[in-house]
């Protein structure tokens, strides 16, 4: 069996608010003001195979869109490692860095952000490969209409700037621009989350028709249930930084294992469901600055014992290729 | 409820945008009525007049904006023709309004409580204390946690979902007939979407307030509303009971909104999609504004088509080429 194309190990990043210096002279006198430390992935482990499309889901907050980029190498883990293809990526030669940081590319929610809006399509598509050296500078704009009509745009769009496109077609220039440096694993982080519904759908089939032609890997980071259910193979449901359940997508829709997991379908608005009488679990999504004790998710688990506040719950196989993090499954 | 007249009759409604370059008809001839405790999804994409309508019927739609033509009548009362005093002494009062974003509601520099007491004090002449009395009451009522403390905070001080509610606590505060809700939980995450869901609904069954819910999100409507309107481009295409519409379709666009929601039992296979884009508004296509996406268009579809009922009473459609024959 071949390594899977990213393997996160105990993976945990944190956010520390340093001092400022009035804090520190506040310390100095005996004022005992504190680091705020944010945890915003604890000790997560994930493997994506290759052509394997992982959904990521979890609400605000809850480290998802951190994880993505720690895979992409935006964020460095503060602890734990990070496997590319089976090697460490600290230990990574140069070489190897510019591999894994050309295979997995990134693309982002919000595509005006994204986009430098003083370049033109054809920069903002054709950059990258021409410095890397995958096209020369006289084939760029050949490359660079291939990948517009790949996408579904027109190619003579690619004098305009970002700001002449609307939302959908950015979106679109934003997956032209990370299939330019030929990657194997894209991290689509809330991709089409700002997009209109008809459009939405333009978009998911583009990434199914990509996934064939292409045979791509995705991790698609979402809290959207619908339309991760849609894409994925497997499912990684994250709560306040920690991976709760991790199920193919099938089994874990028709029988989520863990009380958060169920409390989410249940939720899920869907087309099917007419009149339904709303029944929500409570509470709010605590902080992850000051998490609650044992398992994050107590507070608001209507199952939840003294063990559960007591003892943080471990991420174990109850089936093969299912795992979860619950208290629940010990009890026979 | 028969003989009871609708809480919001709405007749052939058409707001303008005069803008420099040309006439953006953002509604352009909508009509429909909200009986007493019903829940009226409005659903369409951006740029669909969905949100105009419903500052229309709250009399907040600005410059260059205007509405044109129709009328909005309020329990009989045409807001279209109501003067600036009227229309301050409703809104509020008697129609409230809950925004997308609650920080658009909120000032953000005042505590909770100055802004609710002044809310309620806007419209009744009452002292402090029994204003505060019911403050406290509609925090309550949306499920605030410990609400004596929460109405000495800030804005700042809650989160989205909390925000949200104190957003729809002051639209209560005055037992509204009508609430016109724009997207208030499209910001949310799915679970405190679930709860924003079920006070809403709650409220609605109990105190028989009428609700426009102005959605991009057809499963939200479908969980939520009684009858639903689609919108495109200034006009609503088709309009029914959730079920009869959701189920039995009879627009090309309605149709393929529905076929773009990622489903349960289509997993895996490609979406439905709609080619193109939502045209300008500034430059509509002639005729049937959808035509130049829809897969049923031909020579007929340049002549503007009425709403008619074809199949059912109170299923209404928009369209020379309905899906009727999948009926059955």
């Amino acid at each position: 069996m071949t390594a899977p194309m990213i393997e996160l190990r105990h993976v945990s990043k944190r956010f520390v608010k340093t001092l400022d210096l009035a804090e520190k002279i506040v310390n100095l006198a005996g004022g005992g003001i504190r680091e705020e430390v944010v945890h915003a992935v604890d000790r997560v482990d994930l493997h994506v195979d290759e052509g394997e499309v992982v959904g990521l889901v979890g609400e605000s907050g809850c480290g998802k869109s951190t994880l993505g980029r720690v895979i992409a190498g935006i964020h460095a883990a503060s602890d734990g490692e990070v496997l590319y293809r089976g090697g460490d990526v600290t230990g990574h030669t140069p070489e190897e860095a510019k591999e894994w940081g050309l295979n997995v590319q990134m693309i982002f929610q919000d595509p005006m952000s994204s986009l430098n809006p003083r370049m033109r399509v054809r920069d903002i598509v054709g950059e990258a490969p021409m410095v890397h050296g995958i096209v020369k500078p006289d084939d760029v704009d050949d490359y660079v209409d291939d990948l517009l009509l790949r996408v579904g745009l027109d190619p003579l769009f690619k004098r305009r700037y970002p700001h002449q496109f609307s939302g959908g077609q950015r979106q679109r220039i934003g997956i032209a621009r990370a299939l330019a440096v030929r990657p194997g694993f894209l991290v689509c982080d809330e991709a089409i989350a700002a997009l209109d519904v008809s459009i939405q759908a333009q978009v998911i089939n583009l990434f199914s028709e990509l996934r064939e032609d292409l045979n791509l890997t995705y991790l698609f980071i979402s809290h959207d249930l619908g339309v991760v259910e849609h894409l994925s193979d497997r499912v990684v449901i994250m709560y306040l930084g920690r991976v709760v359940e991790s199920a193919a997508t099938e089994i874990l829709f028709e029988e989520p294992n863990h009380p958060y997991t169920a409390a989410l379908l249940a939720e899920v608005p869907r087309i099917e469901n007419r009149g339904r009488t709303f029944n929500p679990v409570k509470g709010e999504i605590p902080s992850p600055i000051d998490p609650p004790s044992g398992c994050h998710f107590h507070p608001r688990c209507p199952h939840a014992t003294d063990r559960c506040i007591a003892e943080q719950p471990v991420l174990r196989e109850i089936a093969p290729g299912r795992l979860s993090a619950c208290h629940l499954n010990d009890d026979g | 409820m028969a003989g009871d007249e609708p809480t919001l009759v709405v007749e052939d409604l058409k707001t303008h945008f005069f803008t420099k370059l040309g006439v953006a008809r953002a509604v352009n001839g909508v009509s429909f009525d909200v009986n007493k405790g019903e829940v009226l999804g409005l659903v369409g994409e951006s740029g669909s007049g969905k949100s105009v309508t419903g500052f229309s019927i709250i009399g907040l739609v600005d410059p260059p904006g205007r509405v044109v033509d129709g009328k909005i009548l309020f329990r009989g009362e045409d807001l279209v023709q109501a003067d600036d005093d009227r229309m301050r002494s409703l809104r509020g009062r008697r129609i409230a309004m809950i925004f997308q974003d609650p920080m658009m509601t909120l000032n953000p520099v005042l505590r909770i409580d100055t802004q609710m007491i002044e809310a309620v004090r806007a419209h009744e002449n009452v002292n402090a204390q029994v204003a505060r009395e019911r403050a406290l009451e509609a925090l309550v009522q949306v499920g605030i946690p410990s609400p004596h403390e929460r109405l000495k905070a800030y804005p700042h001080q809650f989160s989205g979902g909390m925000r949200q509610r104190v957003a729809i606590a002051i639209a209560l505060l005055h037992k509204p007939d009508l609430i016109v809700a724009d997207e208030p939980t499209t910001a949310l995450d799915v679970t405190i979407q679930g709860q924003i869901l079920h006070e809403v609904q709650k409220l609605c069954r109990e105190t028989g307030m009428s609700l426009i819910w102005i959605t991009h999100d057809l499963s939200v409507v479908a969980g939520l509303a009684d009858r639903i309107c689609v919108m495109y481009a200034g006009k609503i295409v088709e309009t029914g009971e959730i079920s009869e519409v959701l189920d039995g379709s009879l627009h090309p666009y309605t149709r393929g909104l529905i076929g773009s929601v990622p489903s349960h039992n289509r997993r895996g296979q490609p979406l439905a999609q709609i080619p193109g884009m939502t045209p300008s508004l500034l430059n509509l296509p002639e005729g049937c504004s959808f035509h130049p996406r829809c897969p049923r268009a031909d020579q007929d579809c340049l002549q503007d088509p009425d709403i008619s009922a074809p199949a059912r009473a109170g299923h209404q459609v928009r369209c020379v080429h309905p899906h009727l024959e999948a009926e059955s």
